[in-house]
């Protein structure tokens, strides 16, 4: 038993913050007819389903990676306990030996040797320049280098015979779930003539292709470094892992910080009208000027000079990597509220003049009441569909100023640093290019998904579309 | 000339398809008109749509033949049918505001027509446009011709879309509404057009509407739709003298009218049935008042006699007398004129004009400008006016949602202008509004029993929850909705549904006066009935006084005992319902009362036709307002405002006539 003080970072508490409050929001949603109508849409809508399966997938992983500790240090008896400097997350325990297995520098996928030359001393031939055999990649086949494709792909045919066997045991609970008290057999027909209520079929075909690819890619990266490694011979497939967690705060916590304030400041804007909406414009306007990378540079370049002069704030170095995201996040916020809250103040005009807000101020009601019973629920589709859509932006706006160096620290694994070190490396000859196409082909795939997403929500959310 | 036969349409609802005209036939000969009759949602403006082949994505033909001087429509080729629309056969809609491009000139968009059709450009083509707009009634069409639809008013507007469906020269044209958006004098002089226009060339109409008044003023055939069907073809006279079909008469039942004033209205319950619903018997069964077990069991056959067909299993003669007995009376005179409680003098509303980069005022729209009026408690006093003329204002500037620039508000003795917080709370508790719309007036994310309880919280009327529900129920009852209503969405009731919980949730904090806003011109007839009832059964019970504003005469006839005609901002002419009804004093009621179509075959008589349309309340004319359009117009209107005179103890009018 292994001893350990959970550490709770500050983007975990925002995460699982955001967890709540989806379970709640969901448990709202469910009571109220009204409410559900448009997710009831959604979910009988097959791209959204597939797309949001891909989503959860992702989600997952940066759960996992949200739970962290720090391991007990080997003591006297006696002693105080002392722990790691290192903190780890539940993800880092699942990967350990994705982790631990550093080579010395760059190995392509499945490589068992590394990339460049190096001086060996060979006992009995004195020194050789050649590429020295990788520490692990492909270590099981000592002598047998030259078997890679066979020995990859009989592994990979056998995990994905398994991965087959795994779907199609969740397929029949899924279809024994849908024919609940019918004829066996039928819950399945049902599934794939698409008469179920949720787009079950896609769902399944989406878990499908993702099990066909991961549980391979898992498998043979226990001997493999599948998506090779990096300068310093980290493995390529666990800077993935830990760059979507970083992806996701970046789009998630953000809304978080900009959606108080744009729904707050576009509703009063719309319904005080006056001096109230010419202070509000001005504001956005002011902000919606300056240029935004200019702004966010200035202002991530300023935290960092507070961070870098007050060490003693911070106990471990993924603090302060935390912090500094934290930081990115509310910056990037603040410099983003403003399309929200111009859209939100010009939908709280035209609301103000219907006239069951007349009617309501018929009544006396007081106009924090009027706000928040008849126009904040009458905006929350407008709400919904910006946040699903900003989401896509903002991990990509993550990576933009990460590649500019003004993004999140440089010891925090983003698809941005992952990009940026890769910049470097593809101005070598031979070049090294799958850094930069594993990250880029992740990044593709959640923003893909996070897209399609985004299209089906405001097919289902938009009053208009229907 | 144009023959439907059997003509379905109908619209893909997901793998279904739904029938919202099934099987309709008529014939249309040259230089007549024929109307369709029917309410809303009875598959009117898809029969037009399914004639011009201009249906919806959605929509499909399902089967049928339209024929025009024998060419089968509905086998054309598209590129073939582009020289039938606009060129033999032409259409207008009902909202003159959106059918016009208003990034286009108006003679681009007529010119396209002759281009298009008749191969015209340059100086022929402009010679033209010219010409279609004389004839149209506008005047100095050459410099018209370059303005942008912006700069035309609605009445205006609908002349130049006429002018546009003309232009092609059709043999038919297709009208959809074309005078439900104006107003009665505007509706007047569009009509009047219609009617020479067809004279002069012989053109059929298609005149689709809802209203039985425009029927006996315009058509020389009329065919009455239900859910999707024609129920009744006849000739005008026969149409008007003894309708036959039940439906019709239950229409002809429910108008409002003065010769029904004290007595109940036929209405006509429940529905249209949905799309997705038709019963397989007569559709009409579940609402009618003469249903037998044929009707449920199979769709009744054409009976034709004298041109006058009716599609009913129903066979006896008409009968007269009413079948619903007459209910709860309410004489003028039962109502004793007791003390004011709400007296509003010189109310005056001005709304800022602001130019330029710092947004100063350079003027004023004065929406209501120097109005006086008082309400008696229990009594109803009709605000009646055309559009634009700042009736709507007046009941905002009364329950200070607009706050007045000018004059005082009485309630009970007490000034409403300037107070706040909880003292405008408690007056509020005295006064409340019905909205037009029954969609815009409720939210639709509240379940009904919290929009109903929303003004007793506000004003805290009542106390626990337990007591809250039977009190809401209560209210329902009283509105005559079912009390499992409380846990709905407004969304799941009808329009007319809709409007009784309005009317609830005025009620609930037990208002001694119900301000209306037009709160049946959003709805059919049969179901505008069911409310002006409703408010007139509340009146007796309650006590509650009304203003009710609205341009629709019919209505006041009906309701009112105190009527207001309002013009441009001030009331012109005041008193007692039949004193302004029977011997109205002022040219502009005396016009307005003409102008109505009447429901009835001998129409009305000498009509005084108005020129020209409301002025606009920012730049109002000099002297009388009136005097631009007035037929009577003297020199003194001109120059000075005409001080109002008593006519008789009650009647109060403001004219020069008189003085």
């Amino acid at each position: 038993m292994i001893n350990f003080q959970p550490v709770v970072l500050w983007s975990d508490i925002f995460v699982w913050l955001l967890v709540l409050c989806a379970v709640v929001f969901a448990l709202a949603v469910r009571r109220r007819e009204h409410l559900r109508q448009p997710w009831v849409k959604l979910a009988a809508n097959r791209i959204a389903m597939a797309s949001a399966t891909v989503l959860l997938a992702f989600v997952l992983i940066g759960l996992f990676d949200s739970l962290h500790y720090r391991v007990a240090l080997e003591g006297k008896p006696g002693q105080k306990t002392q722990y790691a400097v290192e903190v780890l997350s539940v993800l880092d325990a699942l990967a350990t030996p994705l982790r631990t297995r550093n080579e010395k520098t760059y190995s392509e996928p499945f490589a068992t040797r590394l990339y460049a030359k190096e001086t060996v001393d060979v006992p009995g031939q004195g020194t050789v320049r050649e590429y020295p055999r990788l520490k692990y990649g492909g270590k099981h086949l000592a002598e047998h280098e030259d078997e890679v494709a066979a020995d990859a792909g009989f592994t990979a045919f056998r995990a994905g015979a398994l991965a087959f066997l795994g779907w199609l045991a969740v397929a029949g609970v899924v279809s024994g779930v849908v024919g609940h008290g019918e004829a066996p057999g039928t819950g399945w027909q049902r599934i794939w003539r698409g008469e179920t209520a949720f787009a079950w079929d896609a769902v399944l075909v989406a878990l499908a292709l993702m099990l066909l690819v991961a549980v391979p890619l898992f498998w043979l990266s226990g001997q493999y470094h599948v998506f090779g490694t990096d300068k310093v011979g980290q493995d390529v497939l666990y800077q993935i892992l830990k760059s979507v967690r970083t992806g996701l705060i970046i789009g998630l916590v953000t809304t978080l910080v900009m959606l108080p304030m744009a729904v707050l400041l576009g509703i009063v804007a719309g319904y005080y009208r006056g001096w109230v909406d010419d202070a509000i414009q001005y504001i956005y306007t002011v902000l919606n000027s300056i240029p935004g990378v200019l702004l966010i540079a200035a202002a991530v370049l300023m935290m960092q000079v507070v961070i870098d002069t007050n060490p003693q704030w911070f106990s471990t170095a993924a603090e302060r990597a935390d912090l500094r995201l934290l930081a990115l996040c509310f910056i990037l916020g603040i410099t983003s509220w403003t399309g929200l809250c111009r859209l939100l103040r010009g939908e709280t005009l035209k609301l103000r003049e219907l006239e069951y807000i007349q009617a309501a101020q018929a009544f006396g009601v007081s106009s924090w009441r009027i706000i928040i019973r008849h126009i904040l629920p009458n905006l929350m589709h407008i709400v919904i569909i910006a946040l699903v859509m900003d989401f896509s932006g903002l991990v990509l706006a993550e990576a933009v100023l990460s590649y500019v160096g003004i993004g999140v620290d440089p010891t925090m694994t983003s698809f941005g640093t992952m990009i940026n070190n890769a910049r470097m490396e593809l101005g070598r000859e031979p070049v090294v290019w799958w850094s930069l196409t594993a990250a880029f082909a992740a990044m593709f795939i959640l923003v893909l998904a996070a897209n399609l997403f985004a299209d089906a929500v405001r097919d289902a959310f938009d009053p208009r579309a229907a | 000339m144009l023959k439907v036969n059997n003509l379905r349409v109908g619209f893909t609802s997901g793998k279904r398809l739904l029938a919202a005209v099934d099987g309709i036939s008529f014939a249309i000969a040259k230089g007549e008109t024929f109307a369709l009759l029917g309410e809303s949602g009875c598959g009117k403006s898809v029969t037009a749509q399914g004639i011009m082949r201009l249906l919806p994505t959605a929509g499909r033909v399902l089967g049928g033949s339209v024929a025009m001087e024998g060419e089968n429509l509905l086998a054309l080729p598209e590129a073939d049918m582009r020289a039938w629309r606009g060129g033999r056969m032409a259409m207008i809609f009902q909202e003159p505001a959106t059918s016009l491009n208003p990034v286009l000139t108006v003679g681009q968009q007529i010119g396209e027509v002759l281009e298009r059709h008749l191969g015209m450009t340059g100086a022929a083509a402009t010679g033209r446009m010219v010409e279609l707009l004389r004839q149209v009634g506008i005047a100095d069409p050459e410099r018209r011709l370059n303005e942008y639809p912006f700069q035309f008013s609605g009445g205006m507007k609908q002349r130049v879309m006429i002018a546009i469906a003309l232009a092609g020269e059709p043999e038919l044209l297709i009208a959809d509404e074309p005078t439900t958006a104006l107003d009665v004098t505007v509706q007047a002089q569009i009509l009047d057009l219609l009617v020479r226009l067809q004279a002069e060339r012989g053109m059929a109409i298609l005149l689709i509407t809802h209203d039985l008044g425009v029927v006996a003023r315009m058509a020389h055939r009329i065919g009455v739709m239900y859910a999707g069907e024609l129920v009744e073809v006849a000739s005008r006279e026969a149409f008007f003298s003894q309708p036959r079909h039940p439906y019709t008469q239950a229409l002809f039942k429910a108008l409002p009218d003065m010769s029904r004033r004290g007595q109940r209205l036929t209405t006509i319950p429940g529905q249209v049935p949905s799309l997705a619903a038709m019963p397989t018997g007569c559709r009409f069964a579940e609402r009618c008042a003469r249903v037998m077990p044929v009707c449920r069991e199979q769709s009744p056959v054409w009976r034709d006699e004298q041109s006058h067909a009716v599609r009913c299993h129903w066979q006896e003669a008409v009968v007269d007398a009413d079948v619903v007995g007459v209910g709860h009376e309410i004489t003028d005179l039962s109502v004793s004129a007791g003390k004011e409680f709400l007296q509003v003098a010189d109310l005056k509303v001005h709304f800022p004009i602001r130019k330029g980069l710092l947004q100063r005022t350079v003027g004023h729209v004065r929406a209501v400008d120097g109005l006086s009026l008082a309400i008696l408690p229990g009594r109803t006093l009709a605000l009646v006016g055309e559009s634009g003329c700042g009736k709507t204002t007046v009941g905002k500037a009364l329950l200070q949602l607009i706050p007045p620039t000018e004059g005082s508000v009485l309630l009970g003795g007490q000034p409403l202008v300037g107070l706040r917080g909880a003292r405008l709370r408690s007056a509020r508790r005295h006064m409340q509004m019905i909205f037009q719309d029954p969609f815009a007036s409720l939210n639709p994310r509240l379940r009904v029993g919290e929009i109903i309880a929303e003004g007793m919280d506000a004003l805290a009327v009542v106390g626990d929850a337990r007591s809250r529900r039977e009190t809401v129920a209560a209210l329902l009852a009283q509105v005559g909705l079912p009390e499992e209503a409380i846990d709905r969405y407004p969304h799941e009731f009808s329009g007319g549904q809709r409007q009784r919980i309005a009317v609830a949730r005025a009620l609930a904090v037990q208002p001694s006066l119900l301000i209306c806003d037009e709160p049946t011109s959003a709805l059919d007839v049969s179901v505008q009935a069911q409310i002006l009832n409703l408010l007139k059964k509340l009146q007796s019970e309650l006590g509650v006084a009304y203003l009710f504003i609205t341009h629709n005469f019919a209505v006041v006839e009906y309701l009112a005992h105190d009527i207001a005609v309002m013009y441009l901002g001030r009331i012109v002419e005041r008193g007692r319902a039949e004193e302004v009804l029977r011997t109205p004093k002022h040219p502009y009621t005396q016009a307005l009362l003409s102008a109505i179509p009447l429901p009835r075959l001998e129409g009305s008589t000498a009509v005084i036709r108005l020129s020209g349309e409301t002025p606009s309340p920012a730049n109002p004319p000099s002297g009388c307002h009136f005097h631009p359009r007035c037929p009577h117009a003297m020199d003194v209107c001109r120059s000075r405002y005409p001080e109002s005179v008593d006519v008789t103890a009650t009647q109060r009018v403001s004219c020069h006539l008189l003085s």
